[in-house]
């Protein structure tokens, strides 16, 4: 639920990164955290369990720049990826206007990644959002596990499990080392704001 | 789901929260909706507070006692309250969708204050109910 404030000509934007535990999200949000925190005031929020596990959510803001003459506020949010936590994650995809899939692909986190998408669509649909409505990036992580003989998915497979219908802009990451997660983000917010920019005029 | 609110509105929420409240003595009042989004942040020029983080996580803090209060079989829990030893901070959900936040010292009374956020809500709600959404 993007607001948009007409005096201080501000649009608030909700990102949310979502996926099976242990895949990714929060180091994403670090990285992301590690590479802006020079340039903005706000420290990254954590709500972590004593196992540094999520518990409710990351929380990253920072602004984007202007878009139409409106500054763009985006707010990145993580929500705990343990399927015993769906209370939570569903409190946390209130009014979110776009979504980072964060796939694990190590090859026995297989069903994990698709449990987590549907898990995903389910909690939309609680909130009247239909999954093939919202602006959706997909991000397969982890491709350098690969490089210690550690067997991962191929990317047909994980796009064909996950996004053989929704057909969204996808990239294969590694969060840990950095590599394509500015990419992920960059695509993930330039998707939401083409969402959100015609309801600026 | 975006809405707006245009500067009429603004001016309008930022005058009722003014005269009814900042001029109680308390530190702020920051008027968000349930997503976290900040809509209104007015203090009294000696705090400085990360607003967006307060917003996020007092929008997360509703939206869980609320799920618990569910849980209990409560429609809602009317009053959240929390106590700190100098400042404290109190929640107020506005319509379903919006939380007014006051965070105010030892030396306003808990009782006077809600009373008059009782009465600031409605204008906020009138105020709020004009919105155009998307």
């Amino acid at each position: 639920m993007a607001f948009i404030n007409t005096k201080t000509k501000e649009v608030q934007v909700k990102l949310v990164f979502v996926g099976p535990g242990r895949g990714g999200k929060t180091t994403n949000l670090e990285y992301i955290f590690s590479r802006i925190r020079h340039r903005i005031e706000s420290d990254m929020v954590s709500i972590k369990t004593q196992g540094d596990r999520t518990l409710f959510f990351d929380f990253l803001p920072f602004e984007l720049g202007a878009i139409k003459g409106y500054n763009v506020k985006t707010q990145l949010y993580t929500v705990p990826g343990q399927v015993k936590y769906n209370a939570t994650r569903k409190l946390v995809l209130k009014g979110v206007d776009g979504i980072v899939f964060v796939a694990d692909s190590m090859v026995d986190r297989r069903e994990n990644n698709i449990s987590a998408l549907n898990n995903l669509a389910e909690n939309l649909n609680f909130y009247d959002i239909d999954i093939t409505d919202l602006p959706l990036v997909f991000q397969y992580n982890k491709r350098d596990l690969a490089t210690e003989g550690i067997p991962i998915l191929d990317v047909e497979t994980m796009e064909k499990d996950l996004n053989a219908q929704l057909k969204a802009p996808s990239f294969t990451a590694s969060a840990l080392k950095g590599d394509n997660v500015i990419p992920t983000v960059k695509k993930a917010i330039s998707t939401t704001m083409v969402a959100i920019r015609e309801k600026l005029l | 789901m975006s809405y707006i609110l245009d500067q009429e509105q603004l001016d309008g929420l930022e005058e009722a929260l003014t005269t009814d409240l900042m001029t109680l003595g308390i530190q702020s009042v920051i008027l968000i909706d349930m997503a976290g989004n900040v809509i209104v942040n007015l203090d009294d020029g000696k705090v400085r507070h990360d607003v967006y983080s307060l917003a996020a996580l007092a929008a997360g803090n509703f939206g869980a006692v609320s799920a618990m209060a569910s849980i209990i079989g409560e429609e809602e829990f009317s009053l959240l309250f929390h106590k700190g030893k100098s400042e404290n901070i109190n929640f107020t959900k506005i319509m379903d969708d919006f939380l007014l936040v006051s965070i105010f010292g030892n030396d306003v009374s808990l009782g006077y204050l809600r009373l008059k956020i009782d009465e600031v809500i409605k204008k906020v709600k009138a105020l709020i109910e004009k919105t155009r959404s998307t």
